[in-house]
């Protein structure tokens, strides 16, 4: 056979706008996510919470409350494993400390759980969590995360406290330090004649998924912890429960229905071991659902992050030097914390490899007794780019050079190589493109200069770029298996998460490519650990890039194993044959010596039955006699083959492939904002955005778009309307949809979004990623055109109508006062 | 409290707590359709049709629907099935979480605005929140199904657009040099008219005296911020407080 090679031009599938496998089910409304899907009559778990950000358990009495009708048991402390874990869905040796307990003596945060309620009914829980009471001994916290290194009150003072990175120091409030020098640094930056030294900072913003996180636990029939929850990461999620039980991994099972949106959020168990200790320790279903209100408090946000930007570039308007200094609030736990904080400058500096001479970018991360945050979308990037992008804006804007022309001068190219970033070259970067395309879009030249309506309003444009990674390099594992079932159609089976991305629909356009079929044809099961093949899972942005490499080499597999079924039915060798998605057969142009001509074509089944039939009568090999059929059977059709796989065979019609990268090609993007600002007000109005990406070869364009826009929706509410503040306690007071205001259809409109593609080569059909990086340049943007049109830079989102306005007043930011900070 | 009421075309009669939820009782009768978000009233997840309007289930006390009529999208399967696939083609169904509000919100404004504009659309779903899709691809769908049901061809927003020379589709509106010179004439006509690009040009801005391009009219990167130096410093003294 030959081998499978297929031109760009000539994809029929990649690249084709094809709805998603689910979407009839999901817009119909149909039983398919976890709450759904479950039994009602599960014990209902929850949690009573500390109201207090750092405090000692004394003492928690729970007599009256077991005597509450339908209880099933109350738990504390003194009940669970007293081994550490962590809930970061992360590969192991996760790179998060171990700092977590499923209940612990020391409670770290205003939400952190006391005890778990467990009972028959709603109402029963609500009533025991009611008549629990708990005495506590009170801790002085350490809130303000600027204050919170070398502090000496320590959130995590614990013996068996286990990190996994060795820049983490418990006894310091570390969890992780980061340096990353190319160049002289100081010395560049000194030789600059513009220096700039600027500090921008970003809140915990929410992820915002419509589903609750929620999970539910059974003993399945071979007595194992079955857990089938909303979450991004099925294997890690076994891993996590066995250690938090303090069990066999073995005995764990997890599984992923669908899933109401993730965003990174379920990338970390935030609640399964709660319902997985009770339905270990009863033996009895049970389910968690959190509320809205728990999601908010108590989830796993962004990291808080302050990032002091020092650029030093010259009259000309070359950069010369980046320099970056990253404090990030991990809270009171360590989830992600040592991963994110390195985006902010791994992905950011590297933007300006072009004529960039050195770099500098080092990074804290520390515990506070605040909620700890986690993984959301952007991952760290989002914070760093939101700094740099800002800090350009303002360099630009000093200099007078406009900054879509100062950021041409400077970018990265194809073909380059990018030290700040694990000195990887751009090997598919269309970044310039993206600029350019984006200006001719957005109408730039017509759009930048400000322009005063007359009515009291003001319109002005802002610009920002963006990247990020497409996996985990030399970390991230994915897997596909995919099988020949019957009447030729294909299972596949994947590890990976879809969670309304698409990613079933577009590793079966991958497959479907190789196999030369409909991807209709091919039926997508995720996420099992009992079924599927292992995948990290759905995170990093790594899903296209990584396990549509390993679809792509499973069809491949497959496509020789579908070749050699086939030659063996037509009593050939496999080099003789080829596949076109329906049949397999002869080549004359494949043939070897002595081989007939194909010339006639048999279409008749019977004569396939017969063949069958020849091998039926004992163990002949397949490839048997060629004499058997040659000359009469020139192809024989996918289905046949597929009805030969299962009558006395021995080549199995399936086939797994595992991939890893050892690198991770950055998708880019340039974004483009034009506002209206009401000066009376500070109220800004978005008119329009343009964005044009580079994600290599879109495989499903109308999904990378939809990405897209809804992650450019989320950037524009982080930008403009998602506030998070503290009280003294260090709790949030946005506690539910109602004070967090996440973007309504209202807000904004005209968002418009194209594509450049670039061909990646590492990566399957040339794909690179699209998660992510869509989330990061309305902040930058929409910051730079607040300034155009008022004058004050704003350097902490979100830029309300308050702060727009007050800060007009006063002639710089205006910040509302940080309650954690008067303590 | 006992409560009998048409769900879906069938009386259902059935004993309830007196302080149960509409969308409480319609999930124990297995309309799992019906999704909650936020238990505050502001995501429209929960939307049915009480007595033909759209209503916030997690918000009605059972007792209020009392022999009325309330349909979920389990009963209205065939006039969703009008639209569905419109949006199915832009990929607006995403994680579907907040899909059959949504539809249910479509249904009620169909009925009660039978050709409604893009802005009556944006008006009328404006409780359906979604965080997955920035509402677009929604919006886009909507108006490719207006116009297709009104026998237009011409003008529907089916595919993405995509460049490259990877696909042979090259962008060629514009290209960097063309961008470049037409970026440094306007720079120049700028400069001609002073102030004319000046950001805080224009009567009656409430402008800081420094700090802005506007005094900055040398040019050179040093004398340009006055005000932004004194952000600086503050930041800085942020900054001293980890070190």
């Amino acid at each position: 056979m030959k081998e499978f090679v297929r031109e760009r031009k000539d994809y029929k599938s990649v690249g084709k706008s094809i709805p998603k496998k689910d979407s009839t089910q999901l817009l119909l409304g149909k039983p398919v996510y976890t709450e759904d899907i479950t039994p009602g009559d599960a014990l209902v778990v929850k949690l009573l919470r500390s109201p207090h950000p750092h405090a000692n358990v004394l003492k928690v009495n729970r007599e009256v409350a077991l005597k509450v009708p339908g209880i099933g048991g109350i738990y504390t402390w003194e009940d669970v494993p007293q081994k550490r874990f962590s809930i970061a869905g992360q590969t192991y040796p996760e790179p998060s400390p171990y700092d977590r307990l499923i209940l612990d003596r020391r409670v770290r945060s205003v939400g952190d759980p006391v005890a778990i309620v467990a009972g028959e009914s709603e109402k029963a829980v609500d009533k025991a969590l009611g008549l629990i009471r708990v005495e506590y001994e009170i801790l002085e916290p350490v809130l303000d995360f600027r204050r919170a290194l070398d502090n000496p009150v320590l959130v995590h003072p614990e013996d068996n406290w286990i990190p996994h990175q060795d820049a983490s120091d418990a006894k310091r409030n570390l969890i992780f330090h980061e340096e990353d020098t190319h160049g002289d640094v100081e010395k560049v930056y000194g030789d600059c004649e513009v220096q700039l030294d600027r500090t921008y900072r970003i809140k915990p913003v929410q992820q915002g998924y419509m589903e609750t996180v929620r999970a539910y636990c059974e003993i399945d029939r071979y007595g194992r912890l079955h857990c089938i929850s909303s979450t991004q990461i099925v294997f890690h999620i076994r891993r996590i429960l066995a250690n938090a039980l303090d069990i066999p991994k073995s005995m764990v099972r997890a599984e992923k229905p669908r899933i109401g949106g993730g965003f990174g959020a379920k990338q970390t168990a935030v609640c399964e071991v709660y319902p997985a200790f009770v339905t270990w320790k009863t033996k009895q279903p049970s389910r968690i659902v959190y509320t809205r209100q728990e999601c908010m408090t108590i989830g796993s946000p962004r990291h808080e992050m302050e990032v002091r930007v020092k650029v030093g570039a010259m009259k000309d308007g070359s950069i010369r030097s980046i320099d970056m200094h990253t404090l990030s609030n991990g809270g009171a736990y360590g989830e992600h914390s040592t991963t994110t904080v390195g985006l902010s400058g791994h992905k950011s500096i590297p933007m300006y490899t072009g004529g960039c001479e050195a770099t500098r970018f080092v990074a804290d991360v520390v515990y506070t007794n605040v909620q700890s945050a986690g993984a959301y979308r952007g991952y760290g990037a989002t914070q760093g780019i939101f700094a740099l992008e800002s800090a350009i804006n303002e360099i630009a804007e000093q200099l007078q050079i406009d900054p879509v022309a100062l950021r041409l001068k400077n970018i990265v190219r194809e073909g380059m190589l990018m030290p700040a970033y694990f000195g990887e070259t751009a090997n598919a970067c269309a970044l310039d493109r993206c600029l350019v395309h984006c200006a001719s879009n957005f109408g730039w030249n017509e759009k930048y200069p400000v322009r005063d309506m007359g009515n009291g309003k003001v319109r002005a444009a802002g610009v920002a770029m963006s990247m990020q990674g497409s996996c985990i390099s030399n970390v991230d594992v994915g897997s596909c298996t995919l099988k020949l079932s019957d009447e030729g159609t294909y299972n596949m089976l994947i590890g990976a998460a879809d969670m309304g991305t698409g990613c079933d629909t577009i590793l079966a356009q991958m497959a479907a490519e190789v196999l030369d079929c409909e991807p209709d044809r091919i039926a997508v099961f995720g996420a099992d650990t009992d079924a599927s093949p292992y995948d990290s899972g759905s995170y990093a942005s790594s899903t296209t890039y990584i396990t549509g490499m390993a679809a792509m080499k499973a069809a491949e597999e497959l496509r020789e194993k579908i070749c050699k079924i086939g030659a063996g039915l037509l009593g050939c060798s496999v080099d003789e044959v080829d596949f076109d998605g329906e049949y397999v057969y002869r080549d004359a142009s494949l043939a070897t010596a002595g081989a007939p001509a194909a010339d006639g074509v048999c279409e008749d089944a019977s004569l396939a039955g017969e063949s069958t039939g020849n091998s039926d009568n004992g163990d002949a090999p397949l490839a048997g006699s060629a004499a058997d059929c040659s000359g009469s059977m020139q192809r024989v059709s996918l289905a046949e083959i597929a009805l030969k796989s299962q009558i006395n065979n021995r080549i199995s019609p399936e086939a797994t492939a595992t991939w890893s990268s050892p690198v991770s090609p950055p998708p880019y993007m340039a974004g483009m904002v034009e506002i209206e600002l009401d000066k009376e007000t500070g109220s800004v109005e978005i008119l329009d955005y343009q964005g044009v990406v580079d994600c290599g070869i879109p495989v499903n364009p109308n999904l990378a778009r939809v990405q897209t826009e809804g992650g450019i929706g989320q950037g524009i509410g982080m930008a403009l309307y998602e506030n998070i503040t503290y009280n003294e306690k260090g709790a949030i007071g946005e506690n539910s949809f109602m004070q967090y205001n996440m973007p309504t259809r209202l807000d904004y409109k005209n968002i418009n979004i194209e594509f450049e593609t670039s061909y990646e080569p590492t990566g399957p059909f040339g794909v690179k990623s699209i998660g992510e990086i869509v989330i990061n340049t309305p902040a930058p943007a929409i910051a730079h055109a607040i300034y155009r049109a008022s004058g004050v830079w704003l350097r902490t989102p979100p830029f309300t109508p308050e702060k727009i306005v007050l800060s007009m007043q006063q002639g710089s930011e205006w910040e509302a006062p940080d309650l954690r900070c008067w303590s | 409290m006992f409560i009998s009421l048409t769900l879906n075309g069938k009386m259902i009669a059935d004993l309830a707590d007196a302080d149960m939820t509409l969308y409480a009782f319609l999930r124990k009768h297995h309309c799992y359709s019906v999704k909650c978000g936020c238990e505050t009233s502001n995501c429209g997840l929960c939307t049915v049709l009480l007595n033909d309007k759209p209503v916030l289930s997690c918000s009605v006390p059972l007792g209020r629907v009392s022999g009325c009529r309330v349909d979920t999208l389990e009963g209205l399967e065939e006039e969703a099935g009008e639209f569905i696939g419109f949006l199915a083609e832009q990929g607006a169904d995403q994680c579907g979480f907040c899909n059959p509000g949504y539809v249910m919100n479509i249904i009620a404004m169909l009925r009660e605005i039978p050709d409604p504009s893009d802005e009556e659309i944006r008006q009328y779903l404006s409780g359906n929140l979604c965080r997955c899709t920035g509402y677009e691809s929604q919006t886009r769908a909507l108006r490719n199904f207006l116009n297709a049901r009104k026998g237009k061809t011409e003008g529907l927003d089916l595919d993405a657009k995509v460049y490259g020379e990877e696909l042979g589709k090259r962008f060629s509106v514009l290209s960097e040099d063309e961008l470049l010179r037409s970026i440094s004439e306007r720079a120049g006509n700028a400069a001609g008219s002073a102030g004319a690009e000046n950001p805080t040009a224009g009567a009656g801005t409430p402008m800081m005296g420094g700090g802005t391009p506007a005094s900055s009219a040398d040019g050179s990167g040093t004398t340009a911020g006055p005000a932004v130096c004194a952000d600086s410093s503050d930041s800085t003294s942020g900054k001293g407080a980890d070190a």
